[in-house]
C-alpha cells in the first residue's frame, strides 16, 4: 500500500499532462492475482514500484538499531526512439538509514542510477535489484542486502519465516476515493535478520526482526492528496499491523486532514483483517521540529482502529531525512514502539511524507 | 639637506621628470594591466576545470572521438571507485553559426561528482533525463531566446528543448548540460563516450588504483588527476601569456630609460649645486644617497599611478572584451578581476626599482666629481667617459648570442628572451665608442653649421649619448617587433597559399565537433561534373600525450602518386622503404614536443589500438597551435572503419564557375549547411583573425615606441635649452639665428642618423631571436624572415626628421631671450 517518499521522484519525473510521446503505463486493475516468485520480481511496465524493508536490530553488546532498506524503481514518462544502451528507461533508486540511539540522528545515504550497462537494474521473476555496489537479492526464502554508506555498512540475511500477506483485496490495495487510484501491495512481517552491520569502522554482528513491502503502481496518490502517514508494526504476539492514511490540507478537528484510510490487521492466528476507510484514523499527541529544516512532524501518533487506540512512540524524535539532493523531497521515517493500554506490544517503522512541502503528483 | 635638494630641483624638474615619470606609470600600468587581465583569464579557466571536476579524484580522458560506453561500466565496477561518471564532451556547432560545448552526462551520477550543476536545484537532475533536453549555462542563454536550441549534426539541424538557465557559478562559458544518451543519439556518438569522472573511496590509495585503471584502458585513453588537468589547461596558453608579459616588460624598460635620460641631463645642469651641496659639507655617498630618493621618490608616485592605471585598464579591457586578449585561447571568459595586493605591490615595487637603477649612474657621477672641479662651468662631459670603453658591450653582445641559442626552459623561452635584454644593453653600451669612431671619421663640411655641429658631437658626446642610447633602445625594440610581425604575418599569407591549392572548399568544421559528412553525400559530391577533382579529409583529435591537449588528426585522400601529400613540408622529407608502416606528416608543433625528425616512427591511437606510423615530413601549420598530424584516409578507413568525412578541397572542371559548383553543392541534400568559399575569401579571413590575434601585441609595441619618442623628444629638448649660453656667443661671433638653427637641426638629425642605423641593426639581431628562438619556442611556429623594408625606411626617416624638428625648435625657443641676455646668463 502506502507510500514512499521515493514518490517525489516520478511526480518530478513524470508530470501527468498528457504529452504526444508519453508511455502508456498499465492501470491497476481489481482483477489481480499475486503470484510467486513472479510478484517478488520487477513490474517494469508500471509506472513506479519498491521494495522496503525495515527492522530493529540487536547488536552483540545490547543496543537497538532501527534500519531502512529501500530499493525504488522508477518507469519515466517519456517515448524515445534513442536506440542507445545509455537511455534512462528505468531509474533505480536505493535509500538506506540506520537509527541509532546513541547518535541522535539518523545515518542515511542514497544512490540513484539508471538501469543501463548492468549497473542499476531490476530484474523480473524474482527480486533482484540493484545500483552500483547496493543489492537487494531473493535467494529461496531469504533476501541479502548489502549497503556500503560512507557513515555505516549493512549486511544482512532477511528470512522470511511466513508467507507474504496480501494487503487490499488480494494485493489490490486502494490508496484513494477516485478509481485508478491504487497499487499492487504485499507485506512479509516477521522477518528473521541476521547478519553485520558497520559504524565507523568498527562491525559487529546483529539480529533482529523486519517487515518487507513490495508495491507497485501507475497511479499512487490520489490527486487531492499532499503526503501520507504510514506504518508497519510486528506485533510481539506473533500478529502484525499496516495502516495508512493519505493526506489532505484539513481544519484543525482531528481526521478532517484525512483524504483517504486503509491498512491490514493480522492475528496471531493468521487471521488476515482488511481495515477499510473508517475503521482506520491517525491522531498527532506530539510533534517535533527538525532543526535543521523548521518542517514539524507528528513524531507521536495515536492510530485508532476497530476501537483500540494503539500508541505510537518514536525511538528517537529526531529521524528525518533530507532527501533533496536525490529524490527531491525531506520525510520522516523511523523506528517506533508500539503500546496499547500502556503495555508494549511490538516494535516498526512510521513513515510521515509531505510535512516538509506537500508531495505532488 | 634633502629638502634643500629638492628645492633646488623643482624648479628643473617640471616637464622633463614628468616625462619620465609618465614614462615608468605607463609602463607599470601595461604589465600590471596585462597581468591582471591573464591571471583573470587563467584562474577563471582553472575554476571552470575545478567546477566541472568537482570532487573527482582521477579523470579518464580520451580524445574527442573518445571510447566504448563499455569501459565506463568496467571502470564504474572496479572496487575502490565510489562514484564513476560518464561523459560525452563536444563543441557543437549551432544552427545560427557559432560554437557550443555540450556537456553530455548522466545527471544521477554527475551529481554525485560536480555538486554543483545540480545543489541549487536537484530537480534539475530528472528534468535533465527527459530526451532531447538541455539545460544552458549562463554565457549561453541567448543562444536559445525561443527555447530551443538548434544544434548541427552532420549536415541535419536538431532541435533540443531548452528547459532552462543554469547559475552563472554552476556551470562557465558557453555550454549546455544535457543527458548523456541524448548527446550520444542526437550527436552522432551512439556509444560512446570521452571522459569519465571517477571519485575514490575513501582510504583508496590513488596511485595504485590509476595504475590498475591505466592498464584497463585502450591507446589514445588516459587516466590522469584532476590537478594535471588543470595545469594542463594553464599551460595551453602559458607561452602566449609570458610573451604578452614580457612586451609590457619592455614598457617599462623603456621608462626606466626615460629616468636615465632625464636624470643624467639633471646631474648635469645641476652640477653647481651639487657642488655647493658637497661644499656645505654633504659627503659623496650622502649626494648619492639623495639623488637615488629623489629618483625613488618620483617611481613611487609614478608607479602607484601605474598601478591605479593599470587596474582600471584591465577592469576596462574585461567588460569590453572579456579576457581574451586576441589569443583566442579564453574566448568566451568572462571573470572576475581580483586584486591580488601582494602582486600589485610588486609592480609599485618594480616600477620604483626601475627608476632608481635609471637613476643610478647618473647618481653616481655626481657623487665621484670633486666639487671644486664641478663648480667650473662646463664640466658636465664626464658621465660617458668611462662608458667610453667596449668591453663591457661586446661581453653583452657574446653573451646575448650565446643565450639565443639555449633551448627552452620549462616550456618557457627564458634563455631567449634574457638573450634579447643583453643584446638591447649590450648594443647601447657601445653607443659611445660607436658613436666617438663615427663622428670622427665623417668629413668636416664646409658649411658653418654642419661643421659646427659635427664639431660639438665630436667634443662633447656625453649629452648627445643620452639621447642616442634612447634612440637606439627604443628603435631596436620597434625594428626588432615589427620584423617579427610581419614575418610572421608573410609567412602565414605564403603558408596559406601554400595549403590552399584547390578551387573550392567545402567545411563542416565551422560547426564544431558536431558536424560530418556522410559517405552518400561524398559520394554525390564525387558526381558532380562542375569538379576535375576532389580530395575529402576527416578530421579528428588523438592524445598522444595526457598532460598536454589534443593533437589534430587530419585523414586527407591522398594524390594519384602515393605518399606525396599536399602539404608545405619544412625541411627533407623521408623517402619511404619497403616494409615502412604507413606514413604520417606531423606538424612542426608535434616534431618539436616529441622530438620527432623525418624517418622516425610515431604511434598514433586509431580506434584504441596504438598503430605504427612513419613521420615521413615535418610541415609547418599555423593553424592548429596544438599540433596536427596527417595521414593517408585510405589508411585512417581500413584501421578504423570511419568513412566519415569534415572537409573537402574541390577543383573546378574545365568551364565551370565557383559560383556554379558552390550552387550544385548547395543543391545537394543537407548541403545548405555546408560552409563553402574559395580560398581568396579563406585567406582574407585568416589574416584578419591575424591581425586581431595580434592586436594587443601592436598596441603595447606602439606603446614601447611612443614612449621611445617621448624620451628622444625630451633629451634632445634639453640639451639644447642647456646650451642656451652657447647659442649667445655664436650669435655674437655673427651667426645668424637660421644658422644655429640649422646646426641645430644637424646635430639632431646626425644623431638620430646614427641611432637609428645603429637600432636597425641591433633590432634585425634581436628579430632573429624572436624569429627563431622565442617564437618557434612558444609556440612551435618557424617562419621564414620578412622586414618589412618600407615600413622600416618610413620609421627611420620620421625619426631623423622628428629629431632633426625638435632639436632645431628647441634651438629656436632658446634663443628667443636673445644673445646679450643669454650670454649674460654666464655671471
Amino acid at each position: 500500500m502506502r507510500r514512499r517518499a521515493f514518490l517525489a521522484l516520478p511526480l518530478a519525473l513524470l508530470p501527468a499532462q498528457a504529452r504526444a510521446n508519453a508511455v502508456a503505463y498499465p492501470a491497476v486493475t481489481p482483477d489481480f492475482r499475486l503470484d510467486f516468485p513472479r510478484d517478488h520480481g520487477a513490474h517494469p511496465h508500471f509506472r513506479q514500484e519498491w521494495w522496503y524493508v525495515t527492522g530493529s536490530l540487536a547488536t552483540s553488546r545490547g543496543e537497538t538499531l532501527g534500519f531502512q532498506v529501500t530499493f525504488f524503481r522508477a518507469r519515466p514518462d517519456f517515448a524515445t526512439a534513442n536506440p542507445g544502451r545509455m537511455v534512462p528507461r528505468q531509474i533505480i533508486l536505493a535509500h538506506a538509514a540506520l537509527a541509532d540511539g546513541r547518535h541522535g540522528r539518523l545515518r542515511h545515504e542514497d544512490r540513484a542510477g539508471r538501469a543501463s550497462l548492468g549497473l542499476a537494474g531490476a530484474d523480473e521473476g524474482t527480486t533482484r535489484v540493484w545500483v552500483d555496489g547496493w543489492r537487494l537479492e531473493l535467494v529461496r526464502n531469504a533476501w541479502r542486502t548489502r549497503i556500503a554508506a560512507r557513515e555505516f555498512a549493512l549486511d544482512l540475511e532477511i528470512r522470511m519465516r511466513r508467507p507474504p500477506v496480501a494487503n487490499g483485496r488480494d494485493g489490490y490495495s486502494q490508496k484513494g476515493p477516485g478509481a485508478g487510484e491504487a497499487s499492487y501491495y504485499y507485506s512479509v512481517p516477521h522477518l528473521l535478520v541476521s547478519g553485520s552491520v558497520e559504524r565507523a569502522g568498527a562491525r559487529q554482528e546483529v539480529s533482529g526482526t523486519a517487515w518487507l513491502d513490495h508495491e507497485w503502481s501507475s497511479q499512487y496518490m490520489p490527486a487531492a492528496a499532499e503526503g501520507w502517514d504510514w506504518i508497519g508494526l510486528n506485533l510481539d504476539d506473533g500478529g502484525a499491523l499496516m495502516a495508512f492514511r493519505m493526506r489532505k490540507g484539513g481544519g484543525a478537528a482531528p481526521g478532517s486532514d484525512t483524504l483517504y484510510a486503509g491498512g491490514t490487521l493480522l492475528s496471531p492466528q493468521d487471521v488476515v483483517r482488511v481495515l477499510a476507510p473508517d475503521q482506520v484514523a491517525f491522531e498527532p499527541l506530539r510533534r517535533w521540529r527538525s532543526p535543521r529544516t523548521g518542517t514539524t512532524y507528528p513524531v507521536a501518533m495515536k492510530v485508532a482502529i476497530l476501537g483500540r487506540e494503539w500508541l505510537i512512540e518514536p525511538m528517537m524524535d529526531d529521524q528525518e531525512l533530507d532527501a533533496r539532493a536525490s529524490t527531491g523531497t525531506i520525510y520522516w521515517e523511523g523506528a517506533v514502539g508500539a503500546k496499547l493500554e500502556g503495555a508494549t506490544v511490538g516494535r516498526g517503522y512510521l513513515e510521515l511524507t509531505g510535512y516538509w512541502r506537500p508531495m505532488r503528483l | 639637506m634633502f629638502r634643500l635638494s629638492l628645492l633646488g630641483a623643482r624648479g628643473h624638474w617640471g616637464g622633463r621628470a614628468l616625462l619620465s615619470a609618465l614614462g615608468i606609470a605607463l609602463g607599470v600600468a601595461l604589465g600590471s594591466a596585462v597581468h591582471l587581465i591573464n591571471r583573470a583569464a587563467v584562474n577563471e579557466l582553472a575554476a571552470g576545470v575545478r567546477a566541472l571536476a568537482g570532487d573527482a579524484d582521477l579523470e579518464v580522458r580520451g580524445a574527442r572521438a573518445g571510447f566504448p560506453e563499455a569501459l565506463y561500466a568496467e571502470l564504474a565496477r572496479l572496487p575502490g571507485v565510489a562514484v564513476a561518471s560518464p561523459v560525452l564532451e563536444l563543441e557543437a556547432g549551432l544552427a545560427a553559426g557559432r560554437t557550443i560545448r555540450i556537456l553530455g552526462l548522466d545527471p544521477l551520477r554527475a551529481g554525485l561528482v560536480q555538486p554543483a550543476l545540480f545543489g541549487d536545484d536537484p530537480r534539475r537532475r530528472l528534468e535533465l533525463l527527459k530526451p532531447d533536453t538541455v539545460y544552458l549555462s549562463a554565457a549561453a542563454a541567448d543562444l536559445a531566446r525561443d527555447g530551443k536550441l538548434r544544434v548541427v549534426a552532420g549536415l541535419q539541424t536538431v532541435e533540443l528543448e531548452v528547459a532552462g538557465v543554469l547559475p552563472a557559478s554552476s556551470l562557465r562559458g558557453v555550454a549546455a548540460l544535457a543527458d548523456v544518451a541524448t548527446a550520444q543519439w542526437r550527436l552522432g556518438r551512439e556509444g560512446q563516450l570521452n571522459r569519465i569522472d571517477l571519485r575514490l573511496a575513501p582510504g583508496v590509495d590513488r596511485e595504485l588504483l590509476r595504475t590498475a585503471i591505466g592498464a584497463k584502458l585502450p591507446a589514445g585513453v588516459h587516466v590522469v588527476t584532476v590537478d594535471a588537468v588543470e595545469e594542463s589547461g594553464a599551460n595551453l596558453s602559458r607561452a602566449y601569456r609570458v610573451n604578452l608579459n614580457v612586451l609590457a616588460l619592455v614598457a617599462l624598460f623603456t621608462g626606466g630609460f626615460l629616468v636615465f635620460s632625464a636624470q643624467a641631463l639633471e646631474v648635469a645642469r645641476r652640477r653647481g649645486e651639487h657642488a655647493l651641496l658637497r661644499v656645505l659639507g654633504l659627503q659623496g655617498a650622502g649626494l648619492f644617497r639623495l639623488l637615488l630618493a629623489e629618483a625613488a621618490l618620483i617611481g613611487a608616485a609614478a608607479s602607484a599611478l601605474g598601478v591605479v592605471l593599470g587596474w582600471a585598464i584591465a577592469k576596462a579591457a574585461v567588460s569590453l572584451g572579456g579576457a581574451d586578449l586576441g589569443s583566442g585561447l579564453f574566448r568566451g571568459v568572462q571573470p572576475e578581476l581580483a586584486l591580488p595586493i601582494g602582486t600589485m605591490a610588486a609592480y609599485w615595487a618594480a616600477g620604483i626599482a626601475v627608476a632608481v637603477a635609471g637613476a643610478w649612474l647618473p647618481a653616481l657621477d655626481a657623487a665621484r666629481v670633486p666639487p671644486a672641479q664641478a663648480l667650473k662651468a662646463g664640466d658636465a662631459e664626464r658621465l660617458f667617459e668611462r662608458a667610453a670603453t667596449i668591453a663591457p658591450g661586446l661581453a653583452l653582445l657574446a653573451a646575448g648570442t650565446a643565450l639565443s641559442q639555449l633551448p627552452a626552459v620549462g616550456g618557457l623561452p627564458l634563455p631567449g628572451y634574457a638573450a634579447i635584454a643583453c643584446l638591447l644593453v649590450g648594443g647601447v653600451l657601445l653607443m659611445p665608442w660607436l658613436a666617438r669612431s663615427a663622428f670622427e671619421r665623417l668629413p668636416l663640411s664646409r658649411r658653418p653649421a654642419l661643421a659646427l655641429a659635427l664639431a660639438q658631437l665630436r667634443g662633447a658626446p656625453g649629452q648627445a649619448m643620452v639621447s642616442l642610447a634612447a634612440i637606439v633602445a627604443s628603435f631596436a625594440l620597434m625594428c626588432a617587433m615589427a620584423i617579427m610581425v610581419a614575418s610572421f604575418r608573410e609567412s602565414v599569407d605564403r603558408w596559406l597559399s601554400a595549403v590552399l591549392p584547390a578551387d573550392l572548399y567545402l567545411r563542416t568544421t565551422h560547426a564544431g565537433e558536431s558536424a560530418w559528412i556522410e559517405p552518400e553525400f561524398e559520394d554525390q559530391v564525387r558526381k558532380l561534373p562542375q569538379f576535375s577533382s576532389v580530395e575529402f579529409l576527416r578530421s579528428q583529435r588523438v592524445l598522444l600525450d595526457p598532460a598536454r591537449p589534443a593533437v589534430a588528426l587530419l585523414a586527407r585522400d591522398g594524390e594519384a602518386d602515393k605518399g606525396a601529400m599536399r602539404v608545405p613540408l619544412a625541411g627533407k622529407g623521408y623517402q619511404r622503404r619497403a616494409g615502412d608502416p604507413p606514413p604520417a606528416w606531423i606538424s612542426e608543433a608535434v616534431a618539436d614536443l616529441h622530438r620527432l625528425g623525418p624517418g622516425a616512427r610515431i604511434e598514433l591511437p586509431l580506434a584504441g589500438r596504438r598503430q605504427p606510423f612513419i613521420v615521413a615530413g615535418i610541415w609547418r601549420d599555423y593553424a592548429r597551435q596544438h599540433g596536427a598530424v596527417v595521414i593517408e584516409r585510405e589508411t585512417y578507413v581500413a584501421l578504423t572503419g570511419d568513412r566519415r568525412a569534415n572537409d573537402a578541397a574541390l577543383w573546378l572542371a574545365r568551364g565551370a564557375t565557383p559560383d556554379q559548383a558552390s550552387r550544385a553543392l548547395r543543391a545537394l541534400p543537407g548541403g545548405s549547411a555546408l560552409e563553402i568559399a574559395g580560398p581568396g575569401e579563406i585567406r582574407t579571413v585568416s589574416l584578419r583573425l591575424f591581425d586581431r590575434t595580434f592586436a594587443v601585441t601592436y598596441a603595447l609595441e606602439a606603446v614601447a615606441v611612443l614612449v621611445g619618442l617621448f624620451g628622444l623628444a625630451s633629451s634632445v629638448g634639453a640639451i639644447v635649452l642647456s646650451r642656451r649660453r652657447e647659442f649667445g656667443m655664436l650669435r655674437h661671433v655673427g651667426m645668424t639665428r637660421g644658422q644655429v638653427g640649422g646646426m641645430l637641426a644637424a646635430e639632431g638629425g646626425l644623431l638620430a642618423a646614427l641611432g637609428v642605423g645603429a637600432g636597425i641593426a641591433l633590432g634585425a639581431a634581436i628579430s632573429l631571436v624572436l624569429v627563431y628562438v622565442v617564437n618557434r619556442q612558444s609556440f612551435g611556429w618557424s617562419m621564414d624572415l620578412h622586414p618589412p623594408w618600407a615600413l622600416l625606411a618610413g620609421l627611420s626617416a620620421a625619426l631623423v626628421g622628428l629629431a632633426a624638428l625638435v632639436a632645431w625648435f628647441s634651438g629656436r625657443e632658446a634663443m628667443g631671450v636673445g644673445p646679450v641676455r643669454a650670454v649674460r646668463e654666464d655671471w
